[in-house]
């Protein structure tokens, strides 16, 4: 593990060094090579270091930055549309109830088609009071507008971040990136940052696609009558479906800059010739390529494919890795009440002819080991879906 | 009052055939204040009146760049615009925040006391016609007691807040009230504030001819019998020093105040009630004188 | 498309249709105060070479002008549709 100082050195000469620290952290440090103009955040477990990283970072003089220190999310959200409104480039992060808070703002956000770039911490909803993993909080957000990544690793993390900018500036949209609460945030991983100048190649300043200023006075957002405002719902329609090839391109851009690659819309792993397929989010990928190796070992042909761009929904992406395959398994670390894990009611929509199982785990930060997944595949038999409520099984 | 009539600025910031109601205070609050704030201003602008009376896309009714936004956020969002102007070098642009008493006294005011507290270096006007009016004349933290509003039949049965004593515990240097039919008065106040770094709020009274029931043409002349009867009093308080602007010699009484708006119809007749009024009323001079006492050293 | 309006004058169309009652100036009576014009909300009145211009394609007849008039050289009359 590298000590701070030899960290400024090697960035100072633009090397490229690996650390060893926490999702948070990887999120800060994005954040700083990305040259954020404006952050406006507010505290909340499990996102303070991020906000906390970065505010030492501005007052150190280590990031060339504004840090608004909003006395709400809902706040850290109008304080950050305000700012790109005027053309900077904006960032804020939170989790669970900050992030419910901010709900009304999040729909502002994208119908002002300001390329603002969130962190979320996924954490399970209140009450009772409770800061572990769930992916409820950002899955309630899914009709905002907001372009949706879920990662399942630091070095994930600290990549999509960048990928986040370069695909909300092209699109005009903003991004949400997602991690796990505490299974990511906190916990230690290797992430290799790259040299600045990489950075500044792959992601330019912004080119803002309209901003508030005094040689050209505008009004935006007044009025508007219904046939005016269908169209401009419209455009937002328009530039998420765009997203779905942004999405892909930066990937495939940050591959050459940066040699690797996260996936694109859907981080597959051994889908080729699988008959079973798990669908999910987050960590739950991670942890599955281990349940896929063992059952592989017991010769069952399966894979898992993780959802890595959850909105826009990446249908035509799923339909093909899942085409040959007879069963589906899908993981929800979430639930609509009344309806059932959101990932199953939008996969199980676009497939057919599958035998499609649903399990409801990992709520509340249930730990959900490999061993966990395995057993899942193998009580998968077309149930409608099932809900895990025990660590082991 | 130094500037006279004359010297006040030709262009019109908010141009004319907008969708104001005829005899609209906040009209003349708003082109005063632009015409002292210039054409380098960014205006942040929440759910309220002024909202419709930029009129509907593709036109607007205000020459200067607005941002509408979300009724609770006038201050949060101009926090932003303020951060995003300084990091991109704009020093000399004025970012105002320009809400109703709505978007002040309540649903803003946790933004507000936020901006406050970080000193942010923007304007904040709050019009107040003492009531939601966008949405119809419902009772607000601002709407006096005894006022008739669509939520309030039979009379508000609390006092209205002291939101500019509120602006001043937020040690933020200045703080002052204008009336809409003082607008030189208007005028200088806003190019003082210019002239100031950090948080300064200017509050205007509006009276409205929709919600408060008088005719149109009489917008500017309640405005004065507000001042005559105390009911609104003109002071700055600039660093927590507090300077009275108008001293009314012999304050006529409040009901000559109330029995021109047809919201205090179910005070009026009610002699119990002009009096605690008036009591009101005057208990809040005589505050006010005792703390311009009070404050000169400071 | 996005929200984003430009400024223009009559944003709301020619809003002198709305008004029931018209001002009437009387220049003799005009001492040039220019109280109406600072009053006036919709920025109807203008300031011309010799005294102030109203603009009734705009003006929305609301009478603040007649009644600030220092020398009640306006006054409001009916709206008879005449221009």
């Amino acid at each position: 593990m590298m000590v701070r100082e030899e960290i400024e050195k090697k960035e100072a000469k633009e090397e490229s060094i690996t650390v060893i620290d926490t999702g948070d952290h990887a999120v800060s440090l994005a954040t700083k090579f990305a040259r954020v103009q404006v952050v406006a955040a507010y505290p909340i477990t499990p996102q303070t270091q991020i906000v906390e990283e970065i505010a030492k970072f501005v007052e150190y003089g280590k990031m060339n930055a504004k840090y608004v220190r909003v006395e709400s999310e809902h706040s850290a959200m109008a304080a950050c549309i305000g700012a790109s409104a005027v053309g900077t480039r904006v960032f804020t992060a939170t989790s669970s109830q900050g992030l419910l808070l901010m709900h009304e703002m999040l729909f502002a956000a994208s119908a002002y088609r300001l390329p603002i770039v969130m962190a979320n911490v996924n954490r399970a909803l209140f009450p009772p009071w409770i800061i572990l993993a769930e992916h409820t909080d950002s899955l309630a957000q899914r009709d905002t507008g907001w372009i949706q990544y879920y990662c399942s690793s630091n070095q994930e993390v600290f990549d999509t971040v960048l990928q986040a900018y370069k695909v909300a500036e092209s699109v005009n949209l903003p991004v949400m990136v997602n991690l796990e609460g505490f299974i990511m945030s906190h916990t230690h991983m290797p992430i290799t940052l790259p040299a600045q100048k990489q950075v500044d190649e792959f992601l330019p300043p912004r080119e803002p696609l309209w901003k508030l200023d005094v040689n050209k006075p505008q009004s935006f957002g007044n009025l508007a009558f219904s046939n005016y405002y269908v169209k401009m719902r419209r455009s937002i329609e328009d530039g998420m479906v765009k997203a779905k090839s942004e999405i892909e391109k930066a990937n495939d851009e940050f591959e050459k800059i940066f040699g690797r690659d996260h996936g694109g819309l859907i981080d597959c792993y051994r889908c080729e010739d699988a008959e079973t397929i798990i669908f999910c989010l987050g960590t739950l990928g991670t942890e599955a390529k281990a349940s896929i190796d063992n059952l592989r070992k017991k010769g069952v042909k399966c894979g898992v494919a993780r959802v890595r761009v959850f909105r826009p929904f990446p249908e035509e992406k799923i339909k093909e890795v899942a085409a040959s395959a007879e069963n589906v398994v899908i993981l929800d670390r979430d639930n609509s009440f009344g309806k059932g894990g959101v990932l199953n009611t939008e996969v199980r929509s676009i497939l057919e002819g599958k035998r499609i199982s649903n399990f409801i785990i990992g709520l509340g930060g249930t730990d959900v080991p490999y061993t966990t997944i395995e057993k899942c595949v193998e009580m998968a038999n077309g149930q409608k879906d099932e809900w895990i409520m025990k660590v082991k099984l | 009052m130094t500037i006279k009539i004359k010297e006040l600025p030709v262009e019109d910031y908010l141009l004319k055939g907008n969708a104001a109601c005829p005899g609209c205070p906040l009209n003349i609050a708003m082109k005063t204040v632009l015409k002292a704030l210039g054409k380098n201003t960014i205006m942040a602008v929440p759910a309220c009146c002024t909202s419709i009376i930029q009129s509907t896309y593709p036109n607007t009714a205000v020459n200067v760049p607005l941002l509408n936004i979300p009724f609770e956020t006038t201050a949060a969002t101009a926090s932003g615009i303020v951060a995003g102007l300084e990091m991109i070098g704009e020093e000399e642009t004025t970012v105002l925040g320009w809400a109703g008493d709505g978007g002040t006294y309540d649903i803003g005011i946790q933004a507000l006391s936020g901006a406050a507290e970080r000193n942010t270096n923007f304007l904040y006007v709050c019009y107040n016609n003492q009531m939601y009016s966008n949405t119809g004349i419902q009772r607000s933290g601002a709407t006096p007691k005894g006022a008739w509003t669509t939520t309030t039949w039979t009379g508000k049965t609390e006092e209205k807040k002291n939101m500019p004593g509120i602006m001043v515990a937020h040690n933020i240097p200045y703080v002052a009230t204008a009336s809409i039919s003082r607008p030189l008065d208007i005028y200088e106040k806003v190019v003082k504030a210019k002239s100031i770094k950090g948080t300064k709020y200017i509050e205007i009274l509006a009276p409205c001819p929709s919600g408060w029931r008088f005719n149109l043409s009489q917008t500017v002349e309640v405005a004065k019998l507000a001042i005559q009867t105390r009911a609104w009093n003109l002071y700055e308080v600039e660093n927590g020093r507090y300077k009275i602007n108008v001293t009314v010699r012999n304050p006529k009484p409040i009901v000559e105040y109330l029995k021109v708006q047809q919201r205090f119809k179910n005070v009026i007749n009610d002699e119990n009630k002009i009096k605690e009024i008036q009591m009101e009323t005057d208990k809040i001079w005589e505050k006010l004188v005792k703390l311009t006492e009070k404050t000169q050293a400071l | 498309m996005i929200p984003l309006s430009d400024p223009k004058v009559g944003a709301s169309g020619k809003t002198g249709k709305w008004r029931t009652l018209r001002p009437k100036l009387d220049k003799e009576k005009c001492i040039n105060c220019l109280l109406c014009w600072m009053y006036c909300p919709e920025s109807a009145i203008s300031r011309v070479e010799d005294g102030i211009s109203i603009d009734y394609e705009y003006c929305k007849g609301c009478g603040i002008c007649a009644e600030e008039c220092a020398r009640k050289a306006i006054v409001m009359v009916e709206e008879k549709g005449e221009d």
